[in-house]
């Protein structure tokens, strides 16, 4: 159902009688810290897939349509999205998604969703309907909107639909499973990464680290020769990963998502290591100090996702804040994302 | 402004010989790749470190002065432009490479470094720098950076915005911000993408951190003559649709194919309609039946396939192609080049209106472009000799940008919109945004000093145009292989 309008006109009413806003879609992922004041503005019955042509390797839907919705759509003609969006709960909207800007587990060799944005349309704080981007890959006309709101949570804008960029779905996919410590999976994710491999996801977790292989029949059987002494592993631990299902993150512990710096050394046997080791999971300890190769992205502490509350550096905040207002002189949109 | 003095503190601030003045001193500077459009700057300041870069943004602050960034000069939509009245910031000397970190596989490097020289220096470790412009053995990873470059495997690949991980950039308010980095996913607002394509609008990069890939094992070029361009165009979204994504597709029409192949001898078949150049790579497995898979989808629309037989055989079929434009000086005085993208599937359409508007405006249009990623390079050509014919050109340029809006595309995939495309820019925003993008710049530039006037047209001058104008094939360094 098309409700562009009726949520245009939502923002012009907040921004007259200065109502701040939080935009949601199904609510499934990390909360940036809204003020307790702000009105919910849902994009759920905006949704629908506008345009989908698979020659072109792009979908362009509503904001509100649901990720099932969009990947059953692509799967029937031997596409996938890219980024692997996590679905937790098994929800989450393509409005949703790029607002909080996550991937998945291919998201290191397939690309981010940021990645895979190639235009946006949205309604900012002054109630304008504005569009960047388009759908096709090279497009350089302006500054990149369409990337700069992906993982924006709302602060700069309701998506109203988006264009994102397709890929085939492989011919083949393994999973191939490897006993180790997590040191060990550093290495081999180090080693892997200089080599050309069909690697499309990696995960170390319980002392064995899964390698998901995807390419044409031939090519995953000849990568699964060159990384000798590999066994057979589980196909499913890339969909309980993506969506925070897998017995991992059962706890009640407080449970932290570290960003690593590609090819760093991160040798936590108890954590969940994901991206050739790029991103790792933690439980209990709510708040490790970040290093120079870590920085903590978000956390769920009691059963509630929140932003880790970061010391960004006041020369950056400066320039952020004044993007946002740019976009949203009025600070129509409450979001602490920076 | 006190100009001796402004240019007293740039010499002092910089190192011997880092200062140009004088009308005919800054005359090499006085375009970008956009040979049409010229100014003499009224200063050329070289930096060779960082702090340099600094002491030229504080006077420059200081005394209201302009600034313009540059790197190799070899942007084809005058991002480079310099201003009369304007300091020309050129980033060439700044080309040390700071690190190669072979455990994240990545590069750090500084702006002026060229863009072939990055894949040179990890070539030994078996890793390369993606994203190729033509023009990749002079253009510099800044002037990438600015202008999100492309070239022939972004369809596999990606642009510059997918294999950059970091860049530092020093504001005209004299703040260095440093944005990404090593790893790949950061909490909070994510400006780097705000930067990466601006065209050195919103401040300077000084510092680029890159993403290097494993050397592919193996390449297979295939070539395919059609004896009809629009089949041939709809064969490009047939291979997609097979689920095969090429490391690059292009294409040629019969104008580009003829003068191209007696220009380099490539081996092309002279009285095909159009060819398609498709370069697979992978492991030898994948290679192997992606190759067979595309030679299927092309025989069953009619292609004569053949593929190189060895590594001389595809540097000979792309030697053709990327020859092809000095070879349109030879069929032809003038050329001016097209830079659209459109969606695949109507590439077929879009080729058949472009050689409807051919004949109404009775110019030759040659077709060689980037087809995979839909990205047109449409050559008018033209003789600026005969009365009224750079006027035509101009207007079926205009027509054919148009035509690439109209079908869901962009006025600019790859070359930027710099002086060049002010103007279509207006027929692809409307107000509203051009004025979100005006304030997303001010958000960045506050006094609107770094490279005003180029990207984004104001509201007011929308009918301003500018083009391509090459005159008998003289193109600055025309050695270098270009589009």
């Amino acid at each position: 159902m098309d409700c562009a309008r009726a949520l245009q006109a939502a923002v012009a009413d907040c921004r007259q009688r200065k109502q701040r806003l939080a935009v949601i879609g199904f609510g499934s992922k990390p909360d940036y810290g809204r003020s307790t004041d702000a009105a919910e503005l849902s994009t759920r019955e905006h949704a629908g897939i506008l345009d989908y042509r698979p020659e072109e390797l792009v979908i362009t839907a509503r904001a509100g349509t649901a990720l099932t919705e969009l990947e059953e759509a692509v799967r029937a003609q031997g596409q996938l999205l890219p980024f692997d969006p996590p679905r937790y709960g098994g929800e989450g909207t393509l409005g949703g998604a790029i607002a909080s800007g996550l991937s998945g587990p291919a998201r290191p060799w397939r690309g981010s969703i940021r990645d895979a944005v190639l235009g946006v349309e949205l309604v900012n704080g002054l109630a304008e309907r504005l569009r960047f981007g388009g759908s096709v890959m090279k497009n350089v006309a302006g500054y990149d909107v369409s990337r700069l709101v992906t993982g924006s949570h709302g602060a700069l804008g309701v998506i109203l639909s988006a264009s994102v960029r397709l890929l085939p779905a492989p011919a083949a996919e393994e999973t191939v499973c490897r006993p180790c410590d997590a040191g060990q999976a550093g290495e081999l994710n180090r080693c892997w990464a200089r080599l050309p491999l069909p690697i499309t996801g990696t995960c170390y977790v319980n002392g064995a680290l899964q390698v998901r292989l995807s390419g044409s029949a031939t090519a995953v059987a000849s990568a699964k020769a060159a990384m000798a002494g590999s066994e057979p592993g589980d196909p499913a631990v890339w969909d309980q990963v993506r969506d925070c299902a897998h017995p991992f993150f059962a706890t009640e512990q407080p449970l932290t998502r570290l960003s690593l710096a590609r090819g760093c050394r991160f040798d936590d046997d108890d954590a969940l290591i994901e991206w050739g080791g790029c991103q790792a999971w933690r439980r209990g300890d709510p708040a490790p100090t970040p290093d120079d190769a870590s920085a903590v992205t978000f956390q769920r502490v009691h059963g509630r996702w929140t932003a880790h509350a970061q010391t960004m550096d006041p020369v950056l905040a400066k320039y952020v804040t004044r993007v946002r207002h740019a976009f949203d002189p009025d600070g129509v949109f409450s979001t602490e994302v920076a | 402004m006190s100009t001796p003095r402004v240019l007293d503190l740039l010499r002092a601030a910089l190192p011997a010989h880092g200062l140009i003045t004088g009308e005919h001193a800054v005359r090499p500077f006085e375009t970008d790749g956009l040979t049409a459009i010229r100014e003499r700057p009224w200063a050329v300041a070289l930096p060779e470190d960082l702090a340099h870069v600094r002491a030229v943004l504080r006077i420059c602050r200081e005394h209201s002065v302009a600034v313009v960034t540059r790197g190799a000069g070899t942007g084809l939509s005058g991002g480079a432009r310099p201003l009369k009245d304007g300091v020309l910031l050129t980033l060439t000397k700044m080309k040390r490479i700071k690190e190669i970190d072979l455990g994240a596989c990545t590069a750090t490097v500084e702006p002026g470094i060229t863009n072939l020289a990055i894949s040179q220096a990890v070539a030994e470790h078996g890793l390369f720098y993606a994203p190729d412009p033509s023009s990749q053995i002079a253009c510099s990873i800044g002037g990438n950076v600015a202008e999100n470059s492309g070239g022939a495997h972004c369809l596999k690949y990606g642009l510059t915005v997918h294999n950059v991980l970091g860049v530092r950039v020093e504001t005209f308010e004299g703040d260095e911000l440093v944005l990404g980095g090593k790893g790949i996913d950061s909490p909070g607002l994510d400006l780097l993408p705000a930067i990466i394509g601006s065209e050195g609008m919103l401040g300077v990069v000084t510092e680029v951190t890159v993403k290097l890939l494993p050397v592919p094992v193996v390449k297979h070029v295939l070539l395919a003559a059609f004896d009809d361009v629009e089949v041939a165009g709809d064969a490009v979204g047939a291979i997609i649709a097979e689920g095969i994504l090429p490391a690059a597709l292009e294409m040629m029409d019969n104008p580009a194919i003829r003068a191209a192949e007696d220009f380099a001898a490539a081996g092309y078949p002279r009285d095909a309609a159009a060819i398609l150049l498709c370069e697979l790579d992978g492991t030898e497995e994948q290679v192997a039946a992606d190759a067979a898979t595309v030679r299927g989808v092309l025989e069953a629309r009619g292609a004569e396939v053949t593929a190189a037989a060895d590594a001389a055989g595809q540097e000979r079929l792309w030697k053709g192609r990327k020859s092809a434009f000095p070879a349109m000086g030879r069929i032809a005085p003038d050329y001016y080049c097209m830079d659209g993208t459109i969606p695949r599937g109507e590439l077929g359409r879009v080729l058949g209106d472009i050689a409807k508007l051919s004949e109404e405006y009775a110019l030759q249009v040659a077709n060689v472009f980037h087809a995979g990623d839909g990205n047109l390079h449409p050559l008018i050509l033209y003789d600026a000799n005969k009365p009224g014919q750079i006027e035509r050109a101009e207007a079926l340029g205009g027509r054919i940008l148009s035509l690439c809006v109209q079908a869901g595309g962009t006025v600019t995939g790859e070359h930027g919109v710099g002086m060049e495309k002010l103007d279509a820019m207006c027929e692809q925003f409307n107000a509203a945004e051009i004025a979100q993008f005006h304030r997303l710049k001010a958000a960045f530039d506050p006094a609107g000093k770094m490279n005003p006037g180029k990207a984004i047209p104001t509201l007011a001058r929308c009918s301003e145009l500018g083009g391509m104008h090459v005159h008998d094939g003289q193109l600055p360094h025309p050695e270098l292989e270009r589009f």
